[in-house]
Order: structure tokens, then C-alpha cells, then sequence
């Protein structure tokens, strides 16, 4: 097709229809999961089997429509709203301390006419925007330590509201995973982003390191807990272990081919509210290992296009908007699949365009317009 | 401003950043394929575990069927009602409906009802119809499993031996229990999976293991032997109004028992009914739960193996066999009874007040002669006597296969003065149970080897097929084939010329014995008359004892037990093949 269009001439630009592809197979397939996922408990808790299916299926059309629109306008648009979208977040984030919505124990929803939108999402994408503009306008300065050191206490405001306003570490992690490879790719230097990697590694193996030889005494958080419930969840089964220990069984239970469609057991109460962040268990179950290498396969394209986008962006500002989106899809992916194999300790972390969760697929929807229309930008004459 | 350009070195990094993402979703799959195939058995055995709720089945056990293939202790298909707690919808509606139709109380429904548990029962061995009745309700909830109950198509007939089960088809009494291995079978179950809540899933199913039955018992009892010789038990217990009787059948060559009766019986199909008239103590009042327990318990006694008495002369079959075996009297010795003989200090009393006078042994025996006897045994002497109680077994339980036999309770040897010594030679002072008198009596007849007495023949499957065969110990050479001989002889000549008379048949051979002992402690001025008889006589194939227990009127054993045997006889010989009266007429022509 796209050799068509450019020997009939119709048109120099270029509309990259494998992401589209791409992106639409993974929510049809998330749909399809999520139906399966969540019908049972859907018919027992609102009496009707489709209840979670059909508010995703008006997030998922909104969202196509809003991508469409947003693929259609010039990535520059958005240049001049990067302090703008900043400053939304931090009020939004704000807001949530006097009008939060708490569901499941914690405090992250706005309730705006029936929906629920979620502040941390729309951070997300500000931050991705923020931080491009950001990069660009600093030019070679960022080359220099404390070029680098000030652009990553740029994002930490919010990383920080993230974490401690909503109580959601998951996303506060996501933002700040965003900005380091946005900056990583910014700097030309390999070695301080290697030390600061190691630093990392090394800070967690010692925090595991406290929180496991301060097992015995009483004052340890929930979030230590976890990291306990994570080295051995069958000693935690009754409360912590209990959600991390149910997605191991379901996972076990699919073997290489899985049960099949919908033939899942765990999806019965087991894993409460499977539909969510622990989606990917039961499409191991139902699908077994093929079924999961195959999802993620799919994520891997969808990385891989996202990186043909951005090495052929026609400027670094497009380039790091989708590397921005890419840093994103990426990191959600592997924590979440990390979380669900019990790889890493539980924290909250949704699949992307699979889990479900309206805010999350409206704004990851719009994010695929922004790098829609920057694929548009690219010339094909110089590819 | 931001339209500079998109450099070699971004590019390189973005593929960077491509590559790690790849390489940790590598090992993302690495994970993955640990855990999916390496761990699925673990994870998804747990899975399993944390699924499937167990049921059990009950297995059917097996019956018990007689030496003509009639089958004595079977199942019926019956109910067990159970509710579900989880996936009770009108808890009311199951109370009412399970209160009404199993005719409960609804402070026994209710907390079953409302108690938080996976599955609560609320009555077993319901009858089928109610089982179908209430399932028809199609409560949510409810869960109606067949199974089965034991059934025992001759009512009352051989109670006390076969014995019945309880609410988990488990034996209590008689052969149920000991043979409780072989009849009980293996459960099987139902599994089935159910929610996190522990609401079924339906389109999963439900796996069963199918559960083996047990095996088949076949006994030697022959039914229509023991429902005759159940009849004259109560023929005679009613004429004699006696306590008890007690008959006991068997064939004195292998042990199998052919009828054992102990009216009055018990009806196993409501084996927890009391007889009307014990059913209220004296003074009209309900029975506390410990008395009915105790009547209970008397009811389902078996007076043939549970409990001892004194044999009286019967016993002297055995006297008489030791006597011969140990030579110190033939059975043309002489003796002379002037009707007591004193021993130490004491004077024993004949029966016959003027005496016998001069007899030889064999008269002696016809006469049932106490001094004579009492001469016996005390020409053999304690060591001697005693060994020969050792040697005939008669101070080892029998081994029949039937629970709670009682020991013989006996002098040690040490105390046996000559006093103890003579009052044991006609019978007394000790006690023995029936079953073991007459194993002992068969034995002696039976050319001198020791038998055990039991029921169980063989163990088949359901289809027939032999599983087992059962085996018993005998003990040969007990006393010598001529001492049998003799013994056959003289209790012969008892019954044809002597006390047992009344227990002759024209045209059989019949040896026998009979017996009048008093009731323990003495002096009530009860008796027990029994008899023991075997046919035919020069070469026994049946032998029976009758015991009348606490008889009104005539009480001696020739007069009230012989006839029963006689008539016992009259009816099983012909039945048995034994005596054939055509035979005989063709003979006699």
C-alpha cells in the first residue's frame, strides 16, 4: 500500500498502519480477555455478564476517536502546552487530597459525570510532553552534570505527588522510568546512565536486604510485607502472598496450551478482580504459554515500531515524544508481567490496552495518536 | 527552535533502550516458561486442590447369603440429605420443607441449616421416595445422595448372628462385624469444582472415582433350618414359658454351623426397637437413655457364645470320653449306685433317690448316673481329668466367627479337691458357653477331631467370582477313633433304650445326651433343660443342642429338650438327605 501511494505520487508522507494494526489487535484482544476475564464476576456482583466489557468497549471507542483526532493534528501543537500540562498535573494531583474518589482503600479517582478519571494518567502524558520540550530547549547543556542532575529533579515534583498524594508507588515508578530513558536518549553519555543503573540495582538489593532481616520486628509497612510475600508467598498466603500466590497458580495451570478460551477456574473469585492488573495470569491459563509469548511478542512489535517511528522522526522533539510513549508501553508491560510471574514484588501495574481500566486506555490511546501523526511527519523520500 | 535535528547518537540510544526492553521481556519469557512448564504440575495441582470439593460415595457392601444361595443381610437403595450452606437461596423454605418431610424438629434443621460449612448432612439412610420427594422441591442448596442401607429380607430370623449396621453401614453386632473387612468395601467420590465462594461450576462436571463394593459373605446357616428350628424355639419357649431358648445346629465333621437360634429373636431391620412390654420400666416410666441402652444391649445377646452355663449331665459325654480315653473304666465295668456316694465329707445324691443298683457303664450312661460318673473322675484324678479338658479344647474359646465369645469358666487345677473333682464329672460347678459344649461333644463324636464352629464359608465378588475361601483350624486326634466309636455307641443306646428317649426317631440312628442343671446362683429353683443329639449316630452329620432356659413345669431336659430335637430332626434329616423314609419302607418290605 504504502508503495502504491508514493508511485502514484498521492502523497510524500507516510501513515504507519503495522502500529495501528498493532494497537488495534491488542485491544481487540484485550476486550476479548477482559470478557472472558471478568464476565463471571461481572454477572454476580451487577447481575450482568458484560458490565466491565461495555464500559471498556466506550473507554476503547472514545479512545479510538480521540487517537484519530489527535493523530491528525500536528505534533507542534502541543509545544506551547508543555508548562501548561505540568502544572495541570500538579493541580489535579493536588485536588485529589480535598475531592478523591477512594475505591479499594486508596484515594486516586475523580468522579466527573459517572466516570473515573485517574490523575496519574493524564500525568503520565504531561510528563512525556514536559520533558521533550524540556530536552530540546537545553540543547548541549544537557551534556553537562548538572544539566543532567536538573532535569531529573524536573519530573520528581510529581513522581513525588504520585507516590504520596494518590499512594500509587507503581505509577510514581512509571514517571520516573519515563523520564530516564527520555534523558537517556537525550545524552550522548553511556556511563553515568551504567553507574546510576548500578547505584539502582545495588539500592534495591539492599533495601530487600534491610526489609529481610528486619522480618522479625513489628514496624514494618505494608510495602515491606510485600517484599516478604514476594521472596516466599506461600508464607503469606492468608493475606499479602494471597493475590501474587492465586496468579502463580493460574499460570501454572495453563501449561504450554493452556485450558482454553474462557475455561479458566481462577478467573472464579480466585484472583479477585482479575480483570485489572492480574489480566495477563489468566491468559496464561486460558491460552497457556503460547497464548503469553504471543501477547508478548505483540508488545515487543509494538516497541519495535515505536522505535522505527522515533529513529525516523523528522525532529528530536517527535523523537522523544515517542521515545517518551515507548518508555512508557515498555515499562508497563515488563512490571506488569514481572508482578504477575511474581519476578518482582506486588505493586499495582495494568497491562497496557489489555487491563482493564478506562482512563488508562483513553490517554495510552491518545498517546498512539501522538506518535501516529509524528509517523505522518516522516518523508518517505528519506527513509 | 525544536526542529533540530534527530542524531546518530539518539537514534543508537532509541535502538539501546529497543534492545533492553527485549532482552528483560526475554527474560520476562524465561520466567514464564519456568513457571508454565516446569512448575505447572506444582502450581496447577494446587490449582486443582484449591478447586475441587470431595464427596464421598458410599461403597455398597457386600451381602450376606446363605448355604442355598438365598440372600440373608442386603441393601436397599436409600437417601442421604445434605445442604450446602453457599448455595442455599431460601434458607426458610429449606428448613420448612426439610423439617416437614424427614419429620425433624427445626432446632435439629435450623443451625444445620445456618451453619457456615462447606457441606453439612442432615439425615442419612432416608428412604428413597422421601429422597425423591424432596429433590422434586428443587431447593438450591439441597443435595440428595443415594446410597445404601442395609436390608435384611428375613426380619428377625438369625439375628443375633448376623448382626446389623449402623448409620455409616458399619457392623455392630454378629457377622457384620467380624467379617466388617470383607462387606465394607472401598468408597469411591464425587469431585466436584466450585468457585471461590464454593458455588459449583456446572459445566465443569464432576469427576467420580466409582466406589468398589465389598465382597460377598457366603455363610453355612441353612435359612430354612433355622426359621424351623426357630419355630419349635418359641414353641417351646412359649409352652414351657421359658426365658429363653437357645438351638444351635451344626455338622460336628467340618464346624459349619447350619442354624443357630436364641429366642426371642430381634428384628434387624429396627434393631433399635424394644419388645412392647420392656419398652417402660416397672412403674410406667419413660427409660433414662442408659437403661434402654442396657436392654439394648441384653436383646442382642447371644446366649449361644455371650453367655456361660452350668452344662450339667451333658457335660458327662466328656467325662465318659475321658474316662475311656484314660482307661480306668470300659464300658463293661460294673458299678453299683445305692443312689449317693460319698465323697470326702460330703454326700452326693443320684438323681434316682433309691439308686440304679448294680449297672455296667453303658447303663450307667443310659441312666445318667451321677456316682458313677463321680467314680470316674475321681479314678482319673485332677492332673489326668484336667489334661483331657486341655486336650478336647474345652478351656479355649471355640473360635467361632462370631464376636464376644466367653471363655469357660473353670477351677484351677490346683483348687480341684476331690469334692470340686466329683461335682464336675456330672457338670457342675463350672460353666461353659453352648457352642463350646457341643464343638467339644462333636469333636468327641466325630472320630476325635477338634473342629472350629463358624459360619463363614467363602468371600465372592458381586458377579460371584471366589475372592477367598475361608479356613479353620482342626486339631485331629483329640481322643482315638475308638473311644469315638465307643462314645457314639453308648449315647446311642441314651436315646434308643435311655433318658433321651424322647428324641428317638423310628428309623434313625440318633446319639444324644440330655442335661437338667439349675440356674446360677442355685437355689431360685430354676432350671435349665437341655439336650444334645447327633444323627446319625454311627457316623454323625448333624449334631444339635437345645437349651430351655428357665422352663415352668417340667423342666427335665429328657422330657422338654429331647422332643425338641426329635422334632427338629423329624423335619431337617429328610430335608438334609440323612434319613429317607421311602428308603427305609422299601427296606422294611
Amino acid at each position: 500500500m504504502v508503495k502504491k501511494k508514493r508511485r502514484q505520487g498521492q502523497t510524500e508522507y507516510f501513515f504507519d498502519y503495522s502500529l495501528l494494526f498493532i494497537v488495534l489487535f491488542l485491544l481487540g484482544f484485550g476486550l476479548v480477555m477482559l470478557y472472558s476475564t471478568s464476565s463471571y464476576e461481572a454477572a454476580q456482583k451487577y447481575g450482568s455478564s458484560t458490565y466491565y466489557l461495555m464500559k471498556q468497549l466506550r473507554a476503547t471507542i472514545l479512545g479510538l476517536a480521540g487517537m484519530m483526532i489527535v493523530a491528525n493534528i500536528p505534533y507542534h501543537f502541543w509545544e506551547r502546552f508543555y508548562g501548561f500540562g505540568y502544572l495541570i498535573s500538579v493541580v489535579l494531583l493536588a485536588l485529589i487530597i480535598p475531592f478523591g474518589y477512594e475505591s479499594g482503600g486508596a484515594k486516586r479517582w475523580f468522579r466527573i459525570a459517572g466516570l473515573s478519571i485517574q490523575p496519574s494518567e493524564i500525568a503520565k502524558l504531561c510528563m512525556i510532553l514536559f520533558l521533550a520540550v524540556v530536552i530540546c530547549k537545553m540543547g548541549r547543556s544537557i551534556r553537562s552534570w548538572k544539566g543532567f542532575a536538573a532535569l531529573m529533579m524536573l519530573p520528581m515534583p510529581i513522581v513525588v505527588m504520585v507516590w504520596k498524594i494518590t499512594s500509587n508507588l507503581s505509577s510514581a515508578i512509571i514517571i520516573l522510568g519515563i523520564a530516564a530513558l527520555m534523558v537517556f536518549v537525550a545524552s550522548p553519555d553511556y556511563k553515568k546512565f551504567v553507574l546510576l543503573g548500578l547505584a539502582g540495582v545495588a539500592g534495591v538489593a539492599l533495601i530487600v536486604f534491610v526489609i529481610v532481616n528486619m522480618a522479625n520486628a513489628d514496624g514494618l509497612n505494608y510495602r515491606g510485607e510485600r517484599v516478604l510475600a514476594w521472596l516466599n508467598p506461600e508464607a503469606y498466603v492468608s493475606d499479602t502472598g494471597y493475590q501474587t500466590l492465586q496468579a502463580l497458580y493460574a499460570i501454572g495451570s495453563g501449561g504450554i496450551w493452556g485450558k482454553g478460551l474462557g475455561q479458566s477456574m481462577q478467573k472464579l473469585g480466585f484472583i479477585p478482580e482479575a480483570q485489572n492488573d492480574m489480566i495477563f495470569s489468566i491468559i496464561c491459563e486460558e491460552l497457556g504459554l503460547f497464548g503469553a509469548v504471543a501477547i508478548i511478542l505483540m508488545f515487543v512489535m509494538l516497541i519495535w515500531r515505536l522505535m522505527v517511528i522515533a529513529n525516523n522522526a523528522p525532529d528530536l522533539f517527535g523523537a522523544l515524544l515517542v521515545v517518551g510513549v515507548m518508555g512508557h508501553m515498555a515499562i508497563q508491560v515488563i512490571l506488569n508481567i514481572a508482578v504477575v510471574t511474581n519476578t518482582i514484588p506486588n505493586t499495582g501495574i495494568s497491562l497496557p490496552f489489555i487491563s482493564y481500566g478506562g482512563t488508562a486506555v483513553l490517554f495510552q490511546l491518545a498517546e498512539i495518536g501522538l506518535v501516529l501523526n509524528v509517523a505522518k511527519r516522516i518523508q518517505l523520500k528519506e527513509v | 527552535m525544536l526542529e533540530r535535528g534527530n542524531r546518530t547518537f539518539h537514534r543508537k540510544k532509541i535502538t539501546t533502550v529497543f534492545f533492553l526492553c527485549t532482552a528483560v521481556l526475554f527474560i520476562l519469557f524465561l520466567r514464564l516458561v519456568y513457571l508454565m512448564i516446569a512448575k505447572a504440575d506444582y502450581y496447577g495441582g494446587k490449582a486443582v486442590e484449591l478447586h475441587e470439593r470431595e464427596r464421598s460415595i458410599k461403597a455398597a457392601r457386600g451381602r450376606i447369603i446363605d448355604c442355598n444361595g438365598q440372600v440373608i443381610a442386603d441393601n436397599k437403595t436409600v437417601c442421604t440429605i445434605s445442604v450446602i450452606h453457599s448455595q442455599i437461596e431460601d434458607p426458610e423454605k429449606v428448613i420448612e420443607v426439610l423439617c416437614r418431610e424427614l419429620s425433624l424438629s427445626e432446632e435439629y434443621v435450623r443451625p444445620r441449616v445456618e451453619k457456615y460449612s462447606s457441606i453439612e448432612r442432615i439425615r442419612s439412610n432416608v428412604d428413597k421416595e422421601i429422597g425423591d420427594r424432596i429433590r422434586e422441591y428443587d431447593l438450591a442448596g439441597v443435595k440428595v445422595d443415594e446410597d445404601y442401607k442395609r436390608y435384611y429380607p428375613y426380619g428377625s430370623l438369625a439375628s443375633k448372628v448376623l448382626g446389623f449396621t449402623g448409620s455409616d453401614n458399619q457392623g455392630i453386632i454378629g457377622l457384620e462385624v467380624i467379617y466388617e473387612e470383607y462387606l465394607e468395601g472401598q468408597p469411591g467420590t464425587i469431585l466436584t469444582v466450585t468457585d471461590a465462594k464454593g458455588i459449583e461450576v456446572e459445566a465443569a462436571g464432576e469427576s467420580r472415582i466409582e466406589p468398589i463394593s465389598g465382597g460377598d459373605l457366603h455363610i453355612s446357616l441353612d435359612m430354612n433350618i433355622q426359621s424351623y428350628a426357630t419355630q419349635l424355639a418359641y414353641q417351646a419357649m412359649e409352652t414351657k414359658e421359658a426365658q429363653s431358648v437357645s438351638i444351635i445346629v451344626m455338622n460336628p465333621q467340618n464346624g459349619e454351623i447350619l442354624a443357630m437360634v436364641n429366642v426371642p429373636e430381634f428384628d434387624l431391620n429396627n434393631p433399635y426397637e424394644l419388645p412392647q412390654e420392656v419398652s417402660v420400666s416397672a412403674n410406667g416410666e419413660e427409660l433414662s437413655a442408659e437403661e434402654k441402652q442396657d436392654l439394648l444391649n441384653a436383646m442382642w445377646r447371644n446366649g449361644c457364645i455371650n453367655d456361660t452355663y452350668e452344662p450339667g449331665s451333658t457335660f458327662k459325654i466328656i467325662t465318659a470320653a475321658a474316662g475311656l480315653e484314660s482307661g480306668v473304666v470300659t464300658p463293661e465295668s460294673t458299678f453299683s449306685c445305692p443312689g449317693f456316694i460319698v465323697v470326702e465329707d460330703r454326700k452326693i445324691r443320684c438323681h434316682k433317690v433309691g439308686g440304679h443298683g448294680a449297672e455296667d457303664f453303658v447303663l450307667a450312661t443310659m441312666n445318667s448316673c451321677n456316682p458313677v460318673f463321680i467314680t470316674v473322675g475321681l479314678r482319673m484324678g485332677p492332673e489326668t481329668f484336667y489334661g483331657y479338658f486341655e486336650q478336647f479344647g474345652l478351656l479355649r474359646r471355640t473360635g467361632v466367627d462370631l464376636p464376644g465369645e466367653a471363655g469357660t469358666i473353670m477351677h484351677d487345677l490346683e483348687n480341684i479337691g476331690d469334692v470340686e473333682l466329683a461335682t464336675i464329672s456330672f457338670g457342675q460347678s463350672f460353666q461353659v458357653t453352648p457352642i463350646q459344649l457341643l464343638t467339644t461333644a462333636a469333636s468327641i463324636v466325630n472320630g476325635g477331631r477338634r473342629v472350629t464352629p463358624h459360619f463363614g464359608v467363602k468371600i465372592t465378588d458381586t458377579d460371584g467370582n471366589l475372592i477367598e475361601t475361608l479356613e479353620y483350624p482342626v486339631e485331629e486326634g483329640i481322643v482315638s477313633e475308638e473311644t469315638s466309636a465307643t462314645m457314639r455307641e453308648i449315647l446311642e443306646m441314651v436315646v434308643s433304650e435311655g433318658g433321651g428317649k424322647n428324641a428317638y426317631i423310628e428309623g434313625v440312628r440318633i446319639g444324644g445326651k440330655t442335661a437338667t442343671s439349675q440356674t446360677l446362683p442355685r437355689g431360685s429353683g430354676q432350671y435349665i433343660a437341655s439336650f444334645i443329639g447327633f444323627a446319625p449316630a454311627d457316623d454323625p452329620q448333624v449334631i444339635a443342642i437345645a437349651i430351655i432356659n428357665r422352663p415352668q413345669g417340667t423342666y427335665y431336659g429328657g422330657q422338654i429338650a429331647a422332643p425338641v430335637i426329635r422334632q427338629l430332626y423329624e423335619n431337617i434329616l429328610p430335608y438334609l438327605g440323612i434319613m429317607d423314609y421311602n428308603g427305609d419302607v422299601i427296606e422294611e418290605e
